[in-house]
């Protein structure tokens, strides 16, 4: 077994540097890094690239960094759900390069996987395909895509164990998986960590060989963006 | 002229037994109040689960377990989580047979524009630019004209397009129109409104061919 946990989130953070480009699991704020976001904010690190599905909210996940204005730009498919976000957005503060989700997902998955760009049919005609190779394929229009360059990826999942073997839960689960093992170091934060051996191999999501450190984190607020309900 | 309610259930007759179905946010998530009995459905969204239930009831919301929208929802037997990169592979690997959508403009060539308008805040394409490249079968879900009364059904597209020559169908408020190669084609008119009614309030052509039956909705 070759040993990934780290004790501290400080400890996992490490080399984290400003103008890094930082891969963020998570869809709105469900099965976001909390722990690792929070400290980013403490080691107060900036002119960071975040490729990142959403930007978070005013006063929660990447939400935070956007306020303390620690984000040079953001790459996501879908933002704007805070005020901070399009203040800094309209100035030119913040650079945003919006692309599709299933791109976003693809490109993380490609540097994942060891395949430097793919074809895609989503966006072409519009000026997501702006400047992009095109090419046709089966009678239908595809743009080139590359895969994302990145020098850390942070993801959060349900339970890990200390080889760095990952389990997800619900659509907590997101993102987290396609940018394991797609940036240089793949930090995993959970919420329970348990010791090598204890997971069944067969419930294993994502191995430990994307996964250089694996910590637990110290508490999960979990919050919800849109509360739906009904009456019993 | 239907209520928003009315064109979710005009829609839900184009679901059939044994689809998966992704529903956008807005008109199409009405949808899947309104699936007709004795049929077989089940819900895609784009965030990672695939046999979407109802709203949780009170104190069940799940933190972990939401839609596309953000929404907490539930599971029913037969759900399925899964990544991402999963999700868009079985849309764009067209495993999903129907997407339902907003839009804010359709095209008579079928071209859908619904993410950016310029000098507005953009929030971002999210998926509807993978899905209506990738969906073979699309419909779309939307007023029929503007708060100003302007055709949102038109010759050409104004705003930034989200993809080209993919829609299918559109129900509106006024009207079901389907996308010929020869650009839009008035199949049924809504209760009470006419014919002429509905070409006074479209901008690009429409094929009118015999008597345009009203659509029946219960």
């Amino acid at each position: 077994m070759i040993p990934k946990k780290v004790n501290t989130v400080q400890e996992a953070l490490n080399g984290i540097e400003n103008g890094m480009t930082i891969m963020f699991g998570g869809f709105g704020l469900c099965g976001i890094p909390e722990n690792s976001i929070a400290e980013l904010v403490k080691k107060e690190t900036n002119n960071l690239t975040c490729i990142s599905n959403n930007a978070g909210i005013d006063d929660f996940g990447l939400g935070l960094l956007l306020q303390k204005k620690q984000i040079k730009k953001m790459i996501s498919s879908y933002v704007g759900e805070n005020a901070e976000f399009e203040r800094q957005m309209l100035s030119g503060e913040l650079e945003v390069n919006l692309i599709p989700q299933g791109t976003l997902a693809e490109r993380c998955r490609a540097a994942q996987a060891g395949i430097p760009a793919f074809f895609t049919p989503a966006g072409f005609g519009t000026e997501v395909a702006t400047g992009k190779e095109t090419r046709e394929f089966n009678g239908k229009m595809h743009i080139m895509e590359h895969a994302f360059k990145a020098d850390f990826a942070i993801v959060k999942a349900w339970k890990g164990d200390t080889a760095g073997n990952l389990i997800f839960k619900g659509t907590a689960r997101n993102f987290n998986p396609c940018m394991c093992g797609a940036a240089k170091i793949t930090i995993a934060e959970v919420e329970e960590l348990v010791e090598a051996g204890t997971l069944d191999p067969n419930q294993v999501n994502i191995p430990g060989i994307l996964v250089q450190r694996i910590f637990q984190g110290e508490k999960y607020e979990k919050r919800i963006e849109q509360r739906t309900v009904r009456k019993k | 002229m239907l209520t928003k309610e009315q064109i979710a259930k005009r829609i839900a007759q184009e679901v059939k037994d044994k689809y998966f179905v992704n529903l956008g946010i807005g008109i199409p998530t009405l949808v899947a109040n309104f699936i007709p009995k004795g049929i077989d459905v089940e819900f895609q969204s784009e965030n990672g689960v695939l046999g979407m239930g109802p709203f949780p009831f009170e104190g069940e919301e799940d933190a972990d377990v939401i839609n596309a929208g953000k929404q907490t929802i539930t599971t029913l037997p037969g759900a399925s989580f899964f990544d991402s990169a999963t999700s868009f592979g079985m849309i764009r690997g067209q495993h999903v047979d129907l997407t339902i959508l907003g839009a804010m403009e359709v095209s008579e060539n079928g071209d859908i524009a619904n993410w950016k308008i310029p000098g507005k805040m953009v929030k971002g394409m999210g998926g509807a630019m993978d899905l209506v490249a990738s969906a073979e079968n699309i419909i779309v879900a939307m007023m029929h004209v503007n708060k100003v009364g302007e055709s949102k059904i038109l010759k050409k597209c104004t705003l930034p397009l989200t993809g080209v020559g993919c829609v299918k169908k559109v129900v509106t408020e006024l009207a079901v129109l389907e996308i010929t190669p020869k650009g839009f084609k008035l199949l049924e008119r809504a209760p009470g409104v006419s014919v002429e009614h509905i070409i006074a309030s479209t901008e690009a052509n429409l094929i009118i061919e015999g008597e345009i039956p009203e659509m029946v909705i219960d």
